[in-house]
């Protein structure tokens, strides 16, 4: 029986076909589990349970390559350790049963790793895991989490958490679908970051019997159960197509007419920026540097910034590499600069922010940058996340100047920047917009909240008109003024934010070639109708409709 | 009873693999050993969970004690491992 699923978001281009695997869901102790009979049979159940976790983790470890083995056996560590199991037989005195007991056991600790914050904030992970599969075997149910792949398979769960993400085997993983998750959350970003075709938001994805073929397109969101050869030809024939014709593309990004349109890459790491650097790509649009502070403990030395600056900056001597100061604040906390809770951490002390409560962590990340710039000879331009008034900008741009550093820009994320553009950017060398950001604080509207991800469409029209006073101020003094949010990926928005008058776009490398073969197939004043039909339009599904309408058909015939 | 005091050379501090090192160490030992911030508690350095609980930072002194033959021996070579800086050594 074949059959087509309602659509989903596609979020990570290309198309695959394989059998379902489904990632099992996190495990709950039962609320009306018995208190133990017998505490001592009962504490020896809690035991062999955590026991067997770490036997499990270790034999995963032994299999695992260099990078996954240690963190593996770190884990397994925590299932071993003698606390654990302690305050699990405590609460098992208390009248727990063992599902529970471990599940409070490990909730005592991660609220003392919580308290800490910074770097045993992030390895409450790692416990929660531990204590979910130990909760797992003493129940006699699936382990939660990716299982071990023997064949490449399409993997379906609720959502992936970021570690799962991070840690799959590309080469077994030939799809990722989820229920839940949107545009921007981390599968999303991650997928296209590997290069792995990902749907969201598929209704019943975690319905779907383990085993079942499924062709999964990571460009319309569709999923088809069972597939007949005749749409796995299909899909392999449009999936040729589409090769063919982004094959015979490449360089600097252009127009029909000659209009150039840079594009570049997202970059969040080491890896990252050795893997987009190898790429044809004109260089980095977005250089992400919290993974310099986030696990650290202590403020990094300049020397230490500079090291990891040195290794990021090394693959693109000539080419620019534009950098985001530090983007912390309460949603991401540092170890070493906390301001404390906020009430709404969105809107709280984050981005240039918390650096003007901590101007030393300013100068000493621009400090690194000049020493790693000058080094590398990379062109390096440096930018300021969360800019709201054009007295900040200028602050900004005068720090980045005092250090040498050639260029100063900002993020325009704020709408209050946006709407400012023509004052913003006359203090500073270039822009770059957040389309995410801005799309959150246009509508309003969390980015972390799946509920709310069709107010968050970076088609909807309030978030292109912003986009579009942005551009008008920066075609007024002549500057660049760049896109690097996820909707730079897409190919018809793509041709939008060229119409719109942006002078570069970057993206996860993977999705670079099919907005060069968008850019290449439309002339500029083509791209300006296009950006016309959008913001003309009502409603953001009007919108992205109006404009794959009537975009080109030798766009439309491969996507 | 054996006891020393040593600074923490990592420059991380005590968690991450420093501390995984230094509990494995520890538990290799087979001996009951503890470890503390010189004028606080002490706790099962056998417990990783307890050992990055503490927070100990880089530069940071903190007491070690172990019972039992060997003690003396076994807190030597934790004293060692804890002074090199584990985190550069990755």
């Amino acid at each position: 029986m074949s059959g087509r699923m309602p659509t989903g978001l596609g979020v990570s281009p290309g198309a695959a076909a394989g059998p379902v695997v489904q990632v099992a869901p996190p495990v709950r102790p039962p609320a009306d589990e018995p208190a133990p009979a017998d505490t001592d049979a009962a504490t020896a159940h809690v035991l062999d349970a955590l026991a067997s976790v770490a036997q499990e983790l270790d034999a995963r470890a032994a299999g695992a390559d260099a990078h996954a083995a240690p963190i593996l056996k770190a884990t397994a560590l925590i299932a071993r350790d003698t606390g654990l199991a302690k305050a699990a037989g405590a609460q098992v005195r208390a009248g727990k049963g063992p599902a529970n007991a471990i599940a409070d056991a490990v909730a005592e600790y991660a609220a003392q790793f919580e308290a800490l914050g910074g770097y045993f904030a992030e390895r409450v992970t790692d416990l929660r895991d531990v204590g979910g599969r130990a909760v797992a075997a003493v129940l006699g149910v699936p382990a939660p989490g990716v299982p071990t792949l023997s064949v490449p398979s399409v993997l379906v769960a609720e959502d992936l958490a970021p570690a799962e993400t991070a840690a799959l085997d590309r080469s077994k993983v030939v799809a990722i679908v989820t229920e839940e998750g949107g545009r921007t959350s981390h599968t999303a970003i991650l997928a296209a970051q590997m290069g792995i075709p990902a749907v969201v938001q598929l209704p019943g994805a975690t319905a779907i019997a383990e085993g079942t073929l499924v062709a999964v397109d990571g460009d319309s969101g569709e999923v088809i159960l069972d597939p007949d050869m005749a749409v796995i030809d299909a899909q392999r024939a449009r999936r040729e197509a589409l090769s063919a014709a982004l094959a015979a593309v490449s360089g600097p990004g252009r127009t029909k007419d000659g209009h150039p349109v840079a594009l570049l890459a997202n970059i969040g790491g080491v890896d990252d920026a050795v893997a987009a650097g190898a790429q044809d790509v004109e260089g980095v649009g977005l250089f992400r540097t919290e993974f310099v502070y986030l696990s650290a403990q202590t403020m990094p030395s300049v020397e230490e910034q500079a090291a990891v600056y040195r290794e990021v900056l090394a693959p693109f001597p000539g080419r620019r590499v534009v950098v985001r100061t530090l983007d912390a604040g309460a949603d991401k906390p540092l170890a070493f600069a906390n301001l404390g809770e906020e009430e709404n951490p969105a809107l709280g002390r984050r981005g240039l922010r918390l650096c003007e409560a901590r101007p030393e962590l300013l100068e000493s990340q621009l400090e690194a940058l000049a020493i790693a710039a000058k080094d590398t000879g990379a062109d390096v331009r440096v930018m300021a996340p969360m800019v709201a008034t054009v007295d900040e900008a200028a602050a900004f741009a005068a720090r980045v100047r005092a250090h040498g550093l050639q260029k100063a820009g900002v993020m325009v994320e704020v709408p209050a920047a946006a709407l400012r553009s023509r004052h913003m950017m006359a203090e500073v060398d270039f822009a770059s917009i957040g389309t995410n950001d801005l799309a959150q604080y246009t509508m309003a509207a969390d980015r972390m909240e799946g509920a709310l991800a069709h107010l968050l469409d970076p088609w909807q029209p309030a978030v292109l008109d912003l986009v579009a006073v942005s551009c008008d101020g920066a075609m007024h003094l002549g500057k660049p003024l760049g896109v690097c949010g996820e909707s730079a990926g897409d190919p018809y928005m793509a041709l939008v934010l060229a119409g719109l008058g942006v002078s570069s776009l970057s993206m996860a490398p993977s999705k670079v070639p099919a907005v060069r073969l968008a850019l290449s197939v439309h002339d500029l004043d083509e791209c300006r109708a296009l950006a016309d039909l959008a913001r003309n339009a009502r409603s953001a599904e009007g919108a992205r409709d109006a404009v794959r309408r009537a975009a080109a058909e030798e766009l439309s015939r491969v996507l | 009873m054996a006891t020393r005091t040593v600074e923490v050379g990592s420059s991380v501090g005590l968690h991450a693999r420093p501390a995984s090192l230094f509990v494995e160490a520890a538990q290799a030992t087979g001996l009951a050993i503890e470890i503390g911030r010189p004028d606080a508690d002490l706790i099962d350095a056998a417990s990783i969970l307890g050992v990055m609980a503490l927070g100990v930072k880089h530069g940071e002194p903190v007491r070690l004690v172990a019972e039992g033959d060997g003690a003396d021996a076994a807190l030597d070579s934790l004293v060692e491992l804890l002074e090199r800086d584990l985190d550069a050594e990755a």
